[in-house]
């Protein structure tokens, strides 16, 4: 069972490197719109600073969003669905295994350049690490609740539009719950009980991602 | 019976509209099942069905006695569906997809190549899929059969886009098959001049009362 998801989540990697913009576009996607803020608001570093927690948890978001769309779609175009739905496991743990790959190619590299972005940003010390921090607690969480909009935007044309118009709203606790850990650690109060918050949102949306993805999924193959 | 696939009073409808009622089907080891049947019969319907990736309406199907919906994943296991689609990705190489297939079913890169060689589809293995042929990408596919021992095959139209020596391999691999106990349903206009294989005639459906049985 354990080698069969880790073929999965390998095959998924594979898949995404090679394909170049699947992993890649969300990343690029999140520097870029951050770099755009210090050009558009002013390099002056108070307000930077004050925004910094927002906007990049905001782009952290719509990084998820924009490497969605892919994520089982590719999978039932070429039929390769059905075959994962016919392995000798529950499917809910081949849909667990897709989504933690997602995670690991589209979002893991986008918490480990946010430590760069926030500097921009003029994030400094304690800030700095709350951020990275919150993005690696909070983003899985990303995958796995993007998860249900993209199994539910399956077969759809024009999935993009409507899979952030699904999933973008159900991002809302983690947007809060980041930020405010980001905020805490700027004003030099503990941001542990934000994390900790956020992180169960994380685990919330693991259990709940999986089952519901799972459950679209299968109307979806029937 | 030690094994065999049972379909019993099986009703299904795709959409609202009813393929087949009331189907009877049953496989035993070493046996061979033909689907034929005019388009839009069921005859894929019939396939999914008994790979359990649909359900039934009414009815049941069953495993060596054991309704497959109550042990879907020792079924899986003991079972390969290919279907229309390739369960193919273009920009991984035809080892590389294999591989995957192999893995995924608990087998490694060995049984992967020994695979494609059943198909005859190792000279080109290393190239990406989406530069091969429509046959040779159908040949690879197939391969898919071999990366772990399983008794049951689910075959939707394995011939299409095949040359006659892949056909003729592909009969072979399914004599071969049938010859170590194996069951196959498979849905073909081809002959592949399996010997014991049973036709299995279905009807085109039309609508609620003459849907075929």
């Amino acid at each position: 069972m354990t080698r069969t998801l880790f073929a999965l989540i390998k095959r998924d990697l594979n898949l995404a490197w090679r394909q170049g913009g699947g992993a890649l576009l969300g990343t690029v996607f999140f520097a870029v719109a951050v770099v755009l803020f210090p050009l558009g608001v002013g390099p002056e570093p108070n307000t930077l600073a004050r925004i910094a927690a927002g906007v990049l948890w905001v782009a952290a978001l719509l990084a998820a969003v924009v490497s969605l769309d892919r994520l089982f779609e590719a999978d039932h175009d070429d039929g390769s669905l059905d075959g994962l739905a016919l392995l000798p496991l529950p499917f809910s743990l081949v849909v667990a295994a897709k989504c933690l790959a997602h995670w690991l190619a589209s979002l893991l590299p986008v918490v480990i350049i946010s430590p760069f972005l926030g500097l921009m940003m003029r994030l400094e010390g304690d800030a700095l690490g709350a951020l990275v921090l919150a993005l690696l607690l909070g983003t899985p969480g990303l995958s796995f609740i993007g998860a249900i909009g993209a199994a539910l935007a399956v077969g759809l044309r024009r999935a993009g539009a409507l899979l952030s118009l699904l999933v973008l709203p159900l991002y809302i606790p983690a947007l809060i719950f980041g930020v405010a850990a980001v905020e805490a650690a700027r004003m030099g109060l503990d941001p542990a009980p934000h994390l900790m918050l956020l992180f169960g949102a994380t685990l919330f949306a693991v259990v709940i991602g999986t089952a519901a993805a799972t459950a679209a999924l299968k109307f979806d193959l029937e | 019976m030690a094994d065999s696939l049972v379909a019993s009073r099986v009703t299904a409808r795709r959409g609202g509209r009813l393929v087949f009622r009331d189907l009877e089907l049953a496989v035993v080891p070493g046996e061979a099942v033909i689907l034929r049947g005019p388009n839009g019969a069921g005859k894929s319907t019939l396939l999914r069905l008994l790979a359990g990736l649909l359900r039934p309406e009414t009815g049941d199907i069953t495993r060596a006695g054991v309704a497959i919906a109550d042990d879907p994943e020792s079924h899986r296991a003991d079972l390969h569906y290919i279907g229309h689609s390739l369960a193919l990705k273009g920009i991984l190489t035809a080892a590389e997809n294999l591989v995957f297939w192999a893995e995924a079913r608990g087998g490694d890169a060995a049984d992967a190549a020994s695979a494609l060689a059943k198909t005859g589809a190792t000279a080109f293995a290393n190239l990406e899929v989406r530069r091969l042929s429509a046959g040779q990408q159908r040949r690879v596919s197939l391969a898919r059969l071999f990366v772990s021992p399983a008794t049951l095959w689910l075959l939707d139209e394995p011939t299409v886009t095949l040359d006659q020596a892949a056909v003729a391999a592909l009969a072979r691999n399914m004599a071969a098959h049938l010859a170590a106990g194996g069951m196959i349903v498979a849905a073909t206009h081809v002959d592949l001049g399996l010997a014991g294989a049973r036709v299995f005639e279905m009807a085109a459906a039309r609508g609620d009362d003459e849907a075929a049985a």
